[in-house]
């Protein structure tokens, strides 16, 4: 009933419109109406072409103050740093543009709107003024091409002998397992060929390496300050492993292993501390707080408090249950980490 | 000029068979002006179903838990109780983009505006072959049938992402979507590629071969330049689409391994072995990136010609926009690479690709430069396709500017698939070509139809639009650099993106009202076309050749001899003139240079 409702108000609107622009039109059918802006139209969206810089230069600079603080909080990483870096360094100069290029265009949409009996300039060509605004983008891109290629460049290079933990990231609709590698620090060979029973990463059982390899479905637990090398797996389809905390992200492709590395620089706990994250910490609480009270209200469960903690999530198309394809992702410090995967059962005692 | 008598002896030959029956005239026809409003109204009706689907699923990002009646009503068993199940949530997202991309900004617009313009301005009769053009247009429609009808098959239409990257796409397993669905998607973007290769084709061999004399390559107007480059770079990358479309379609049918490999899937083992879903993405990107092109060039080539008749100054450093239209076609095929920085493709492949990709900052930046410098000491005339071609220059910036971000792979790292690139695609691709789109329609509508449009409803749609726009897209990157994925259901199974809520409702508001604003652009457009004023042989006093061609359409556009061409289509305000527009067809007067 409601649906029918509302599509009936929907019409009515509809005819309501159109019978409106209808009188409106007719009652100016005696004006010199041929549709081509006259003058006053020209000064009008002239000053509206002013207010709609204000608009714009306003709302992005309101947006900056009221969302500020829902951007990411500071890099958890060693090369996050360098990230973070590059990325301000980019936005002064986008947002140095963008601030003159929007002012003066719309600024000159205003000054120069149209006149009776005006005449424009007739200004085709200036080969030196084109020559300096191809000369300054290409110096201003050089710079942050040979500053983003090189920060690239160490961010990719993985080097096996800097002493790293293998961990191994496995993807599958719609969850995440991680494998350790070991005692060995070697990954055991693995197809989705062995997928069997409880050996829900397929490892090679027939492979020593495999042997003392932990796995855990509930957490990806890290050690802060040592390399961690990730060799990524998916037995499906396209996963992504995003760890946006981290500033780290990785297809895991079906069929071929891909890999990304990085140094955790801040536990959980550590995290949990920062000023940034309690400040965050507390507004999503005040808004599950607000939600509870309407839930309650209604006689329904109430959602728990909120505590922080790093994520892993799925950050390509993957299914009905994209969304909630999610690892908590734990930092400790080196001894914790070493306490907690010596707790675990290898691969070998869970198949046994 | 063999080529302009051959023409000539056309129309003779259509002078005499005057009557057409109605469906050689409005259905089957082969003239090109009419070619051109038949996409148009296509792409219209494409773009009505794009956008009602977007005003669905903004619906469900900002109240995820609340029921619609109106998901009943559009989605029915798939919203039972109101309620939007979490597959055809991707479908929609899959089809509003699929829709918009090619149905919409390269049919749509592209295919309009090539067809009005390019005999129009170049001085020609009619198309190089108008069978073929005929041709194009019914494949187009056929293949928007098919886009259609698919969302009717029972599983549901296409679901993976506009992208269709497999596994995904390949396997019925893997979500409901990749069955009938998938293969209706499959069928009709075949069709509609074979449709674009003909059109391009044809727009290529046309600007070629059937200018007017006098009209030198130099002497083109931006469009023509524009959408020849567009034709040149689809006749480049779209058979490579087509190619992987057919072998995902062997992989789906025919159990070839050309894109999996060891695939464990609802607890059996597929046979698939040896194939790559990363040599599919190089294979779809190296025609979806050149795609952004064929979207954004057209209308970039509408807009210069809008800004400057509109101006009344001619458009500022006219080679330099040729040469950058140039160097962002060459660039263009070059660069796709920049949407695989996390495939999992060689890290030096992506040092390349960042650094060919931010080259095209260089011919971007000329252009919006010499844009912004053609409005400098104009006498701005501000009809609405003038606004939008403002509104253009204004979106174009900003979006493009966060280009510098995604293209480089270092910062792509973090911000790649989140919010921050559907903000920026929207506004650099999405909203600029659309904007160029309606520049184009109110600029060209009394053209098209012989009557002008509402100048006041169309201020009215071009404020309320660009409010809007900025509205839904400029916050957007706030929830994309808080790290939100796109293309989640819901985002309320992460409490950590709570706190992003109600930016998504202010997002949603500003998209259900620049949603609802373009039906007055569509109520506009369809009463003007019976009741608008009826347009005067060159109301915006532009210099382009279509200007001199009747108000009624004929067959063969002009009624005697096809006039030459005698300059630039840029004299405007040329001092020495008593007018402040000098028509391509007017010869030099004793001394006058050229520009």
């Amino acid at each position: 009933m409601t649906g029918l409702l509302t599509i009936f108000a929907v019409i009515l609107l509809g005819i309501a419109i159109w019978q409106l622009v209808k009188i409106y039109d007719l009652s100016h059918a005696k004006a010199d109406n041929t549709q081509v802006a006259t003058e006053k139209d020209n000064h009008i969206n002239g000053l509206l072409m002013m207010a709609f810089l204000v608009f714009l230069h306003g709302f992005t600079i309101y947006s900056m103050f009221k969302w500020g603080d829902v951007l990411l909080p500071e890099s958890a990483s060693v090369h996050g740093k360098d990230v973070d870096q590059l990325m301000l360094i980019t936005f002064v100069v986008i947002f140095i543009v963008q601030a003159i290029t929007q002012a003066l265009l719309h600024y000159f949409a205003y000054k120069y709107k149209g006149e009776e009996g005006k005449k424009a300039l007739f200004y085709a060509d200036n080969d030196k003024l084109e020559f300096i605004w191809t000369i300054i983008p290409v110096i201003t891109l050089a710079g942050l091409i040979i500053y983003g290629l090189w920060t690239w460049t160490n961010i990719m290079k993985i080097n096996e002998n800097d002493d790293p933990i293998f961990v191994e990231i496995y993807a599958q609709q719609f969850n995440w397992k991680v494998r350790y590698a070991g005692a060995d620090n070697t990954l055991g060979l693995a197809n989705v060929r062995y997928v069997e029973g409880a050996n829900v990463m397929g490892a090679d059982m027939s492979d020593p390496n495999a042997h003392d390899d932990i796995v855990s479905t509930q957490e990806l637990r890290l050690p802060k300050g040592r390399k961690i090398i990730f060799k990524m797996r998916s037995q499906d389809v396209l996963h992504s492993a995003f760890m946006p905390f981290f500033r780290a992200q990785m297809n895991t492709v079906p069929g071929m292993v891909t890999q990304f590395s990085f140094t955790p620089d801040k536990t959980t706990e550590e995290a949990r501390q920062s000023l940034e994250i309690i400040e965050k910490v507390a507004t999503i609480n005040k808004i599950r707080t607000e939600k509870n009270i309407q839930l309650q209200a209604e006689g329904k469960e109430t959602l728990d408090p909120y505590e922080f903690d790093y994520l892993l999530l799925c950050n390509k198309i993957c299914g009905a249950s994209h969304y909630n394809m999610q690892l908590k992702i734990v930092v400790d410090t080196e001894e914790g980490f070493n306490q907690w995967l010596s707790e675990q059962k290898t691969l070998a005692e869970v198949l046994q | 000029m063999s080529a302009s008598t051959q023409a000539l002896d056309h129309t003779h030959d259509h002078g005499h068979h005057h009557k057409e029956t109605f469906i050689t005239k409005y259905i089957f026809s082969q003239d090109h002006k009419m070619i051109s409003k038949q996409y148009l109204i296509t792409g219209i009706f494409m773009g009505i179903i794009g956008v009602a689907m977007s005003m669905l699923f903004r619906m469900q990002l900002a109240w995820p838990e609340e029921k619609f009646k109106v998901f009943e009503i559009f989605l029915g068993k798939w919203a039972p109780e109101g309620v939007m199940d979490p597959n055809i949530y991707l479908a929609l997202v899959t089809i509003h983009g699929t829709i918009m991309v090619f149905f919409v900004l390269t049919a749509g617009l592209s295919g309009t505006f090539s067809n009005l313009l390019i005999p129009l301005q170049i001085g020609a009769r009619d198309m190089a072959s108008g069978f073929l053009n005929m041709i194009s247009y019914w494949l187009f429609f056929l293949s928007s049938v098919i886009m259609v009808l698919s969302l009717f098959v029972e599983a549901g239409p296409a679901a993976a992402g506009w992208t269709i990257y497999p596994p995904l796409s390949a396997l019925p397993q893997a979500m409901p979507g990749s069955g009938a669905g998938m293969t209706l998607w499959l069928v009709s973007m075949a069709i509609f590629i074979a449709s674009s290769l003909l059109g391009s084709l044809n727009y290529i061999a046309t600007v070629l071969n059937l200018r007017t004399k006098g009209m030198s390559m130099t002497r083109l107007p931006l469009t023509i330049w524009a959408f020849f480059i567009t034709a040149i770079i689809g006749v480049v990358s779209f058979p490579v689409l087509l190619s992987a479309a057919l072998m995902l379609i062997m992989d789906r049918s025919f159990g070839t391994s050309f894109f999996l490999s060891d695939i464990f899937i609802q607890g059996e083992v597929l046979h698939y072995q040896g194939g790559s879903p990363v040599l599919f993405e190089h294979l779809f990107w190296f025609l979806g990136h050149p795609e952004v092109y064929i979207v954004i060039l057209p209308a970039m080539g509408i807009v210069s010609e809008v800004l400057a008749t509109g101006a009344r100054k001619p458009i500022f450093g006219y080679r330099a926009m040729i040469a950058s239209i140039l160097a962002i076609a060459f660039l263009s095929t070059i660069v796709w690479g920049h949407h695989m920085f996390v495939s999992g493709m060689n890290p030096f492949l992506g040092s390349v690709f960042t650094f060919t990709t931010l080259l095209i900052a260089i011919p971007s930046a000329i252009k919006a430069f010499n844009w912004i410098t053609t409005l400098w000491k104009g006498n701005l005339q501000l009809n609405p396709a003038m606004l939008f071609s403002i509104g253009f220059v204004s979106t174009f910036i900003s979006g493009g500017l966060t280009g510098i971000i995604l293209g480089d792979s270092t910062l792509d790292i973090n911000v790649h698939d989140t919010y921050f690139v559907v903000a920026h695609f929207h506004l650099v691709m999405g909203v600029s070509a659309i904007y160029g789109m309606f520049a184009g329609v109110y600029h060209w509508f009394p053209k098209m139809f012989g009557r002008m449009m509402n100048k006041n409803l169309g201020y009215i749609h071009f404020w309320v639009t660009a409010v809007c726009a900025y509205g839904v897209f400029l916050p957007m990157h706030f929830i994309g650099m808080a790290g939100l994925p796109r293309r989640y259901y819901t985002n309320t199974a992460f409490p950590y993106f709570d706190d992003l809520a109600n930016i998504n409702v202010i997002i949603t508001v500003f998209a259900l009202i620049g949603g609802a604003v373009q039906l007055v652009f569509i109520y506009n457009f369809f009463s003007s076309i019976f009741y608008g004023k009826k347009a005067v042989q060159n109301p915006w006093r532009s210099n382009t050749m279509e200007w001199t061609t009747p108000v009624e359409h004929m067959h063969g556009n002009w009624p005697g001899e096809i006039p030459h061409v005698h300059r630039w289509a840029y004299d405007y305000s040329k001092p020495g003139a008593d007018d402040d527009f000098i028509p391509q067809t007017v010869p030099m007067k004793k001394g006058e240079t050229e520009h």
